[in-house]
């Protein structure tokens, strides 16, 4: 697995922390994938209950490490601002940037992305770039300092899985050596799958673990996925053919007609 | 004086961003502050000057995607 900053990552699981039942499930969907990057987000702070406080102890717990996001941010200011905030909090120079430029299909807006992750390699951060799968842009962000990218397989939460198949497959030959993660979108198991058979590096995931019947019981069955994706990636698959090609030997075969 | 505490009108004494924090309660717990949409770094807390008006923003980890 090509590494994050430096970082080796045990496996190839990116799970957020959002949207669980309760906080018991949400830490027994950690323990039963095993998941190695734990989401997180920021946001206003009550004086009186402290929820963020309580959550805060329950992340430390888990013994992950944590990715912070700029989930909500519309404009670069807001992004960089809050990229500063979760790295005081955090204690990480990794941020997972997002800048939201469509409302319907929390679409990335790739000028402003393109310009926060300037901004914010140069303060030192270490970007997790949310983009699409736009070869220009993705570019655009290696040259300012990114050196992972993370393209959507599909708008955020919709559970659509790999929705551009060629777009991800181009992106994924044209930059071999960058590390890259699917990042929304994913809706089973065997799109995660299918993003590791496709050579991709991790897959950051949420809803469909969150929001499942059962959380704990999907996130391992994501986890198994992956696993098995990366083995089937290692293994070097076959080209796919049109047309049959008989896989039991002719030779030798009886004359019964 | 007034000013906006997490989007909420607030009227205050303190003079300072680490007297409001003591004044409204946060104590010791883990947040990170912004001021006119300006990040505030903690050591910077106590010399940042409060003004009538002023935006202050306090954030905490939370759940996130």
């Amino acid at each position: 697995m090509r590494s994050f900053y430096g970082t080796t990552l045990p496996n190839a699981l990116m799970l957020g922390t959002a949207q669980y039942p309760s906080p018991a499930i949400l830490a027994e969907a950690f323990k039963r994938s095993q998941a190695a990057v734990a989401t997180v987000s920021l946001r206003r702070e009550s004086s009186h209950d402290r929820a963020g406080q309580d959550f805060w102890g329950l992340i430390r717990d888990l013994g992950v490490r944590v990715l912070p996001n700029t989930a909500g941010c519309h404009t670069v200011k807001e992004a960089v601002t809050t990229a500063h905030m979760a790295r005081e909090i955090f204690g990480t120079k990794w941020i997972k940037l997002e800048v939201i430029g469509d409302e319907d299909t929390l679409q990335p807006d790739v000028f402003g992305l393109v310009e926060a992750a300037r901004i914010l390699t140069e303060d030192g951060f270490q970007v997790f770039p949310y983009t699409t799968e736009d070869l220009v842009v993705a570019g655009k962000l290696l040259t300012v300092g990114c050196e992972v990218l993370m393209p959507w397989g599909a708008p955020i939460g919709s559970g659509l899985g790999l929705n551009n198949l060629f777009g991800l497959r181009a992106i994924r030959a044209h930059f071999p050596e960058v590390p890259l993660v699917i990042d929304a979108g994913i809706g089973l198991p065997s799109h995660a799958a299918r993003a590791m058979e496709l050579g991709f590096d991790a897959v950051l995931l949420n809803t469909a673990v969150a929001k499942a019947g059962d959380p704990a019981g999907m996130a391992e069955a994501f986890a198994l996925a992956l696993r098995a994706g990366q083995l089937a990636a290692d293994a070097d698959p076959m080209e796919p053919r049109d047309m049959a090609s008989p896989s039991t030997p002719l030779i030798g075969q009886a004359f019964l007609s | 004086m007034r000013l906006q505490l997490n989007g909420e009108p607030v009227d205050t004494e303190a003079a300072t961003l680490q007297a409001l924090l003591l004044e409204r309660d946060y104590g010791d717990a883990v947040v990170a502050t912004a001021v006119n949409g300006r990040f505030v770094p903690g050591p910077a807390r106590a010399d940042l000057k409060l003004n009538p008006g002023d935006l202050i923003e306090v954030l905490a980890p939370m759940q996130g995607g």
